[in-house]
């Protein structure tokens, strides 16, 4: 391991060596979780000294392909090469022996050990003693500062990340695994970061690199392959390509049926937010940045963008679970809501359908009529004088089983029992049977079968029919464009300014999701 | 001088079956399962201990029969809480009734019997020095393992690759496994190795501490282990002062009742807790922002995804 530190601190000097074969390749490479496709038939080839972008939406597929590789998961089909070599990875000690090395997007650290333990803990048959050292080595070498005495716990997301790295490069891998890497940094410790990935390319180190920023991918990448749904859509060049020939890669090119109905007549303004500036009390949080917009009865905006741009914030804010600092940013049915809490907006007729089923709209061992009473105490008959009426919260999970075909074993099953399309319809149908006068929806049909989906889209359209304004968050755009009658997408924390989805073009909508034309923007996806 | 000599020698060893069961319990915590069956296992090494070495004669043979029955019962525990990943808290309340139940059945052949207890050291002229000599160098077996198994776990968590593994299991198992190490196959190691000593530490009882056996002789020892360790903020040598201030207390307040001080014995046997919610009191005071020193998955069940 001595050697293999010297031969870290000399690399810079090291020539390249050219290859002819891929260092990985994977062929085939298929993931059953039951029914459900999470990789279907993978083909991938990376080269030594090669930057390679694995891009993708959320679920599109990309953390369990990186997961087999990394030997955490085991394929169902296909095989993976090792410089032409058929070779198996039973376990992370075995990608670790070829020369795999992983940075996890959540950190895989210990909190309350210190650096130099939770470098020796990524590390196979490392003594303990003289470890700091080179910690502290490799560290300076590679411009990664880091104090290995130090706990985690007291240490930045960014230098918890360099953790991560150094530990991967103290085993001199050949390949490196980064997942969303960027994610939780701040644009200069990305920029500290893609200085450091540019001297192992130097060296002749694979790196492969999970984004889905489009314009990081653009600087820095020397191949990208693009996946959606499980599948391999395209390999290319990403410098060759345009942020919206990927964007719209990515998210899907093929244009969904427009709705095709005509000028709907929209009512008075349900909900209008003003400058709403949130900052998180979460570090890795998005700051909302004067978000501004209007919604009126009878409409249904939809909201794009990448995931983790401030909608779990927006939703937060919108909902009541965060306060906002002023009352009169959030009015709601011409009321000043932006300081009541959840139950005192739902009393105004909103209704909120969160991201996070199991946990957050529903709490899992909880029966579906205790899960109707959650949202349903506020303002229903279910409740009266603080008694609970039982048969009353049967009746209404009969109901919406009976309007949303919720499959289940038996009447008044626990939550958790639920498949997470049922759950999903049950949810729904949950806030949308109370008729309520808003509703903001984040992630209406993920995970779900297109059925289901289908369905609870149309329950969507034929709430707002009813006079109900609706804001969906989504990041499938698809499903936007066929429900949507306005968009406007976050990124960064910020908005941009609505359009009629019928005139909005595909590929604008995905630069404006990657950041770029954004007003103010730049930044987030400068690199 | 014959006094202090006195004390100081009954509260080592009123203090060792704690020291023992707590060291082995530390180190199950520190994997980050929380056995609360310590007294349970406890009682069941005290009468399979003394039923060994009964029927053999020898207080080594006992003392392993202890260690092996620790061990045996722990193993369910394991089972239960590892494989199965019931919840730890109900399970080893299960294990401590299980354990007094079983006791009373293993035991119900011996009660009253007695064997020859196990012998002190004596090096001539050393033990014979006056107030320490008896303390340091004429203890029994069982009080000199009890403090190189603590100095030993001391080395094996700190200074062992193998310990800094265990030490991370109990801080986070997800990262754990997601580098690649088998969370419950640390953990299931740890637990038994808790059982063995917590069986250790209840044979002591009859073999050494009072040769003979009577139900339910470990009177509560497994829950003050198990508050030790707490005490202690899963840090061995804290372990090793703690024990010797709960021993030391116990004996105090049987002395305090023997000189005839108005303080009711109720009081004083509940100090050693009292201390304990004083001590986690003053950790967090202390400790602020850092919170809890318990390790972070300590409780928490374990279930890999494939």
């Amino acid at each position: 391991m001595a050697d293999a530190a010297l031969a870290i601190a000399s690399a810079p000097d090291k020539p390249v060596q050219p290859d002819e074969l891929p260092l990985l390749e994977a062929v085939g490479v298929t993931k059953l979780y039951g029914h459900f496709v999470a990789n279907d038939s993978i083909d991938l080839e990376i080269w030594p000294a090669e930057v390679h972008a694995l891009l993708g939406e959320n679920g599109a597929g990309k953390s369990t392909l990186v997961k087999m590789i990394y030997g955490l998961l085991q394929r169902s089909a296909g095989e993976f090469r090792w410089q032409g070599e058929p070779i198996e990875l039973p376990g992370p000690a075995a990608a670790r022996a070829h020369g795999i090395g992983m940075v996890f997007q959540h950190f895989s650290l210990f909190e309350q050990l210190t650096v130099a333990e939770n470098v020796a803990l990524g590390l196979d048959n490392v003594p303990l003693a003289g470890l700091d050292e080179r910690v502290a080595e490799v560290s300076r070498n590679y411009g990664l500062p880091l104090d290995p005495k130090r706990e985690v716990w007291r240490l930045s997301v960014g230098e918890r990340q360099r953790i991560e790295i150094v530990r991967c490069l103290l085993q001199d891998p050949k390949l490196l695994i980064l997942d969303e890497p960027t994610s939780v940094l701040t644009p200069q410790e990305a920029e500290q970061l893609f200085r450091t990935l540019r001297v192992l390319r130097k060296e002749g180190r694979a790196i492969l690199y999970i984004s889905h920023k489009l314009e990081e991918v653009r600087a820095l990448c020397d191949t990208a392959t693009i996946l959606r749904g499980g599948k391999v859509i395209a390999t290319c060049d990403p410098r060759a390509e345009t942020a919206q020939s990927l964007a719209s890669m990515m998210v899907g090119g093929e244009v969904g049926a427009v709705r095709s109905d005509g000028q709907k007549k929209l009512g008075n303004p349900r909900l209008v937010v003003r400058n709403l500036n949130v900052t998180p009390d979460d570090p890795h949080g998005v700051k909302l940045d004067g978000i501004t917009f209007e919604l009126a009865a009878g409409e249904i905006l939809g909201l794009a963008g990448v995931a983790g741009n401030g909608q779990d914030e927006l939703f937060a804010a919108l909902s009541g679970e965060v306060l906002a600092d002023n009352a009169d940013v959030i009015r709601i049915d011409n009321r000043d809501a932006g300081r009541m809490s959840i139950t005192e907006r739902r009393r105004l007729g909103a209704a909120f359908v969160p991201e996070e089923r199991l946990g957050h709209a529903t709490a899992p061992r909880f029966k579906l009529s205790d899960n109707v009473l959650i949202t349903g105490h506020a303002a229903s008959p279910m409740v009266r004088r603080g008694f609970i009426n039982r048969a009353q919260a049967r009746a209404f999970v009969d109901r919406i089983t009976k309007a949303y075909d919720v499959r289940k074993a038996k009447r008044d099953p626990e939550a958790a029992s639920l498949s997470g399309g049922n759950l999903q319809k049950f949810v729904v149908g949950r806030e949308i049977l109370r008729e309520p006068r808003l509703l903001i929806v984040s992630q209406p049909t993920w995970g779900v079968d297109a059925g289901a989906a289908a369905a609870i889209r149309q329950a969507i359209i034929d709430l707002a029919a009813r006079g109900a304004a609706v804001l969906v968050m989504s990041q499938d755009l698809d499903e936007l464009y066929e429900i949507a009658d306005r968009l406007v997408v976050i990124c960064a924390g910020r908005l941009s300014a609505p359009r009629q989805t019928r005139r909005a073009d595909r590929g604008e909508i995905g630069m404006l999701m990657a950041g770029v034309g954004m007003k103010g923007a730049g930044h987030a996806a400068r690199a | 001088m014959e006094f202090v000599e006195a004390v100081l020698l009954t509260v080592i060893t009123a203090s060792t079956p704690l020291l023992l069961a707590a060291s082995g319990e530390l180190v199950v915590e520190r994997a980050g399962v929380l056995n609360l069956g310590v007294e349970g296992m406890m009682i069941v090494g005290g009468a399979c201990g003394f039923a060994g070495a009964y029927l053999t004669g020898s207080i080594a043979i006992g003392a392993l029969c202890g260690i092996l029955a620790g061990a045996a019962l722990s193993a369910v525990f394991a089972a239960v809480t590892l494989g199965l990943a019931a919840n730890q808290v109900a399970s080893g309340l299960a294990l401590t009734i299980l354990g007094v139940g079983l006791s009373g059945l293993i035991g119900a052949g011996y009660v009253g019997q007695k064997i020859d207890g196990a012998g002190h050291l004596y090096i001539p002229y050393v033990t014979d020095i006056p107030l320490i000599g008896k303390v340091i160098f004429g203890e029994n077996a069982f009080v000199y393992f009890s403090i190189a198994l603590l100095i030993g776990i001391w080395y094996f968590l700190y200074r062992t690759r193998a310990g800094l593994i265990l030490r991370a299991v109990g801080d986070n198992h997800a990262s754990a496994h997601a580098l690649g190490y088998p969370v419950l196959r640390i953990r299931m190691l740890a637990v038994l190795f808790g059982g063995a000593c917590a069986g250790l530490g209840g044979a002591y009882l009859p073999l050494a501490y009072t040769p003979f056996w009577v139900s339910g002789m470990t009177a509560g020892r497994g829950w003050i282990a198990l508050a030790l360790v707490v005490f202690a903020s899963w840090l061995p040598f804290r372990l090793m002062v703690g024990a010797y201030l709960f021993g030391g207390i116990t004996i105090l307040q049987l002395h305090a009742q023997a000189t005839g001080l108005g303080i009711p014995s109720q009081l004083m046997s509940s100090l050693p807790y009292l201390a304990t919610i004083l001590v986690l009191v003053a950790i967090s005071w202390v400790r602020g922002r850092r919170g809890s020193p318990a390790p972070a998955s300590l409780g928490l069940a374990f279930v890999p995804d494939r």
